[in-house]
């Protein structure tokens, strides 16, 4: 690629990730344009990692005010009241993700994202969301896929010790090197309609319980109009009464889903640091690989586990 | 999320983190995040520009101050009530002993280097305070843990030796862009801008150039009748022209090899390069004397002709001549010195060009010769995260659950983060068991200070030695010994072994103690008369550190039930970068030693094929990483 060089500053600045990345994947990264909706500890996380590795703009679009609850795992939040008074936590984020890179452009837009039309997702190279209801994000990833320009979507969500990412790069070209030669791969992705759609019967025996106990809760919160984390233990007889219906519809033993790990994902909205640095900076490199084109990138859902300590790799497609 | 019993394990904690670099900064925020109240930190460095990209508490008006206390002002901001102690300092110094470990709770490494690693390390056992090791490397990553006695200490695993070259290859028949690098920077920069005290092998080589040795000595002198050009053009001419001539006389050299063209800078530059300014210019600071900038080179990414390394070459001499002169005599290469990466990039290239080797650009030049080691921000972070949830399981005491877990950059059987059962302590390792160690050593040649320097210092890690036979004490190092002690001691130092107050021959056991390590070894000394002069350069070989025995067996796996052991992913970590250290050695004339140089490692003469630990040292976070996956697996799990 041969766009215009990186500045004598970018060049200083970037030095130790070129030498991991090269300086083409650097180019490519300061003209990316990365919309983020969500924003809680792990994304929080994932913003600092493209803001210090140099994309292009960070749009932040989070209406909700700042609360003491958001301030548990999110770092860009000052505890100072003064300080985010009537701010949103997008404003509030802004501000302090402006100081980690002046060379990164971040801004917030206002208003309801399920409102926004096709070309307001068109501005974007990939989109990432979070902490939003089932249907919000079947509906993004469907105005993602609309666009003739290749978008990558990511959804991203912690619940307790556990981390989900998942991702739709739509039909994907990349290169990687092998031995000296550089060889063309192609991937086919799901949208995260027809990814979660596919019959859990028709999935490999050994995938992650974790996927099918985020679906448990994504839909019982779906059908008790809650958002998104907004669960308590108090909601275990309710989520294993669903999870009794969805073993049987999808013909598996109830056993694939433990009680113990679904009282594990509702402890409620706060979420464990440690974890959300892990989601956060897995996440970072996956939409660092997106936009250069550089690296395999994970097809089609990540989940990690504090207890077991496992980072899983898991596809989710029609076999 | 975390459990009233962990929140209350987790506030009551006091911990101590060695490191605020790369992964230092993601750490002590998630410490932070996590709830931890009360942490001390430990780091010598001052913040550089290269440091911003991932390294997120500091900004660019911090550039220059001590990342410790910036990194805690940083964390105070978003949890104001926590206490963190920054300590702007080396963890080596002698306030850090014993007792101050004794303090903590567990301690977390984020270190960028072998010797702070293993003097912590000591410090652990010692003190009996848990231990958490990371690295990183680029997307690679790993975090183990440590506990006396339960599982393997971090120098259970012998070391590999930094890369090393031989001293006839640098000055005489390179073949490699790094032996170019090698020279430009430890012979030709050392000998131009260093001390001129130090031994130095630029000119003497060859055997058979006895003639000119004191003649050599002038070369390098500026004349009072030349101008800074001229000193220029002739120090080029010598060292690119002269000295491969010199070097071509000896035909012996060249039967099986390509013979190298010497280069003269009239054929280069035919034109005499314009001086912008006088000798006039007054010195100014570092960093902002620039070759490139002068000659409107921009793109450190470029590759530059012959004719432009050369005028960068002169550009750059002249520079330092004019512009730095008082530094002149005390200079180190120093990878953060954009002038002397020119310098150094210049030379290695045109030498290169006269040995037909292909050149690099600056920015490759500086990487081989700051042996900088790759680094991001997620990596850290997400290290970061892992060494938090093990330090965790540490307070809890949560002894089964213990985990040393790799971060790859390609799955390994669906796995990117890869969780491994921690592995016993090996048995014959000389620092958390009691095993001697063994040295062969031509005792009528070899001096204590030989002993002192090369195995002591620079195989064991020690820093305050004392040796003893018995209960003579042999030698030692410390603030408080009485004059005629050290007396006694310096004139040691010039004897050989067999020849002290208290003879060492074979047979001879010795005793060595870090008093501030509160460590100590046995040490069996056997005679031999001849070592070969390239493959066992020290003229000593220490032996008796072996691996853990195989137990094909044990090989058990992990987590719920399914083996590790057939899927690790061997190539891709051993794929990544070596510890390219650079150290010339000779038999008889030790080369110039930068004051960094890290002969640190255990022989590894015995453990050649099987490097455990590729240590990836970025010079400012670092890392240790990966292991030979295939012993991995048979090493014995807890």
């Amino acid at each position: 690629m041969n766009g215009e060089e990186l500045t004598e500053q970018e060049t200083a600045l970037y030095d130790r990730q070129i030498r991991v990345w090269g300086a083409d994947a650097q180019r490519r990264l300061s003209k990316s344009h990365i919309l983020v909706y969500g924003i809680k500890g792990t994304v929080a996380e994932f913003c600092k990692n493209i803001v210090l590795a140099g994309v292009g703009s960070v749009t932040l679009v989070d209406d909700r005010a700042v609360t003491q609850e958001a301030l548990s795992a999110n770092f860009l939040i000052l505890p100072d009241e003064n300080m985010y008074h009537g701010k949103t936590l997008a404003d509030v984020c802004c501000d302090s993700l402006k100081e980690f890179n002046p060379m990164v452009h971040v801004s917030v837009e206002k208003g309801d994202i399920s409102t926004f039309g096709v070309e307001f997702f068109e501005k974007f190279d990939v989109v990432v969301i979070s902490c939003c209801s089932l249907a919000k994000k079947k509906l993004i990833n469907q105005m993602c896929r609309k666009l003739p320009k290749r978008i990558a979507f990511y959804t991203v969500d912690c619940r307790g010790s556990c981390g989900e990412i998942f991702v739709d790069l739509q039909d994907y070209k990349y290169s990687k090197k092998k031995l000296e030669e550089t060889v063309e791969c192609q991937l086919e992705y799901p949208s995260f309609e027809d990814a979660i759609a596919v019959p859990w019967k028709a999935l490999p025996k050994r995938v992650s319980k974790v996927y099918f106990a985020m679906r448990v809760i994504e839909q019982f919160e779906d059908i008790e109009g809650r958002n998104a984390g907004q669960t308590s233990v108090a909601d275990l007889p309710g989520v294993l009464k669903l999870r009794k219906e969805l073993c049987e519809t999808n013909s598996v033993k109830e056993s694939q889903i433990p009680d113990a790990l679904l009282e594990r994902l509702l402890i409620g909205t706060s979420e464990y640091p440690p974890v959300c640095a892990i989601i956060g900076g897995i996440l970072g490199q996956e939409v660092i690989k997106a936009i250069s084109g550089k690296g395999d990138p994970l097809k089609n859902f990540f989940f990690f586990d504090a207890m077991d300590g496992k980072g899983l790799i898991e596809d989710i497609s029609k076999p | 999320m975390a459990s009233e019993e962990q929140l209350s394990a987790i506030k009551r904690a006091k911990v101590l983190m060695v490191g605020a670099g790369g992964i230092g900064c993601e750490l002590l925020k998630t410490l932070a995040l996590s709830g931890f109240q009360d942490i001390h930190i430990i780091d010598m460095d001052t913040i550089e520009v290269s440091n911003l990209n991932r390294q997120f508490l500091f900004r660019q008006c911090h550039v220059g101050q001590s990342k410790a206390k910036v990194a805690r002002d940083a964390v105070l901001r978003f949890r104001p009530n926590i206490s963190i102690t920054p300590y702007h300092a080396n963890v080596k110094e002698s306030r850090f002993n014993v007792d101050f470990f004794k303090e903590f709770d567990v301690v977390l490494n984020g270190l960028d280097n072998l010797d702070a690693r293993r003097h912590v390390n000591r410090l652990c056992l010692a003190a009996d305070v848990p231990l958490v090791e990371s690295g990183t490397t680029g997307f690679l990553g790993q975090v183990t843990v440590h506990l006396k006695g339960k599982t393997e200490c971090y120098e259970c695993q012998p070391k590999p030796a930094p890369k090393t070259y031989p001293v006839c290859t640098i000055t005489s028949t390179p073949s490699k862009f790094v032996h170019c690098i090698v020279w430009a920077k430890d012979l030709l920069f050392a000998k131009l801008f260093g001390d001129k005290n130090q031994e130095n092998d630029l000119n003497v080589r060859s055997s058979d150039t006895g003639n000119s040795s004191e003649h050599s000595e002038d070369v390098f002198e500026c004349r009072k009748d030349e101008d800074i050009e001229q000193y220029g053009r002739r120090i080029y001419d010598h060292v690119f022209g002269h000295n491969i001539e010199v070097a071509l006389s000896n035909e012996e050299t060249w039967k099986n090899r390509n013979k190298p063209r010497p280069i003269y800078s009239k054929d280069v530059l035919h034109v005499k390069m314009t001086k912008e300014n006088g000798d006039t210019e007054k010195d100014c600071a570092t960093g902002d004397v620039s070759a490139m900038a002068s000659l409107s080179l921009k793109n450190p990414q470029d590759i530059w002709s012959l004719a432009e390394n050369s005028r960068v070459f002169l550009e750059a001499l002249r520079l330092f001549f004019s512009k730095r002169g008082k530094e002149i005599g005390n200079l180190t290469f120093d990878k953060d010195d954009q002038l002397a990466v020119e310098f150094v990039t210049a030379a290695a290239n045109i030498r290169a060009s006269s040995f037909g080797i292909p050149l690099h650009s600056l920015f490759e030049a500086k990487g081989i010769a700051g042996n900088i080691v790759h680094a991001v921000a997620t990596t850290n972070a997400i290290i970061a995260g892992l060494i938090v949830i093990e330090a965790i399981k540490v307070l809890k005491k949560d002894n089964n659950n213990y985990r040393m877990t790799y971060c790859l950059e390609h799955p390994s059987r669906k796995l990117l983060l890869m969780p491994v059962e921690p592995y016993e302590p090996n048995k014959s390792c000389y620092v958390c068991s009691e095993t001697p160690l063994s040295l062969e050593v031509n005792t009528r040649h070899s001096k204590l200070r030989d002993f002192v320097e090369k195995i002591v210092k620079g195989k064991l890690g020690m820093n305050f030695p004392v040796i003893m036979k018995g209960a003579s004490i042999l030698y030692e190092v410390g603030e408080d010994l009485e004059d005629d002690m050290v007396a006694i001691y310096a004139a040691n130092l010039e004897k050989a072994l067999s020849e002290l107050p208290s003879p060492v021959t074979s047979g001879t056991v010795l005793t060595v103690e870090d008093l501030q390590q509160e460590f100590s070894c046995s040490i069996n000394i056997k005679h031999r008369e001849e070592f070969d002069e390239e493959k066992e350069p020290d003229g000593m070989v220490l032996s008796g550190w072996v691996e853990a025995p195989v137990d094909k067996d044990n090989n058990k796996p992990n987590g719920n039930g399914e083996s590790t052991s057939n899927a690790l992913p061997t190539e891709e970590i051993l794929e990544g970068e070596k510890d390219v250290e650079i150290q010339e050695t000779s038999g008889g004339t030790e080369t110039v030693a930068g004051k960094k140089r890290k002969l640190s490692e255990v022989d590894e003469s015995r453990n050649q094929k099987k490097p455990e630990k590729l240590d990836l040292d970025d010079e400012d976070d670092e890392l240790v990483i990966s292991d030979d996956w295939e012993s991995l697996t048979k090493k014995k799990r807890v």
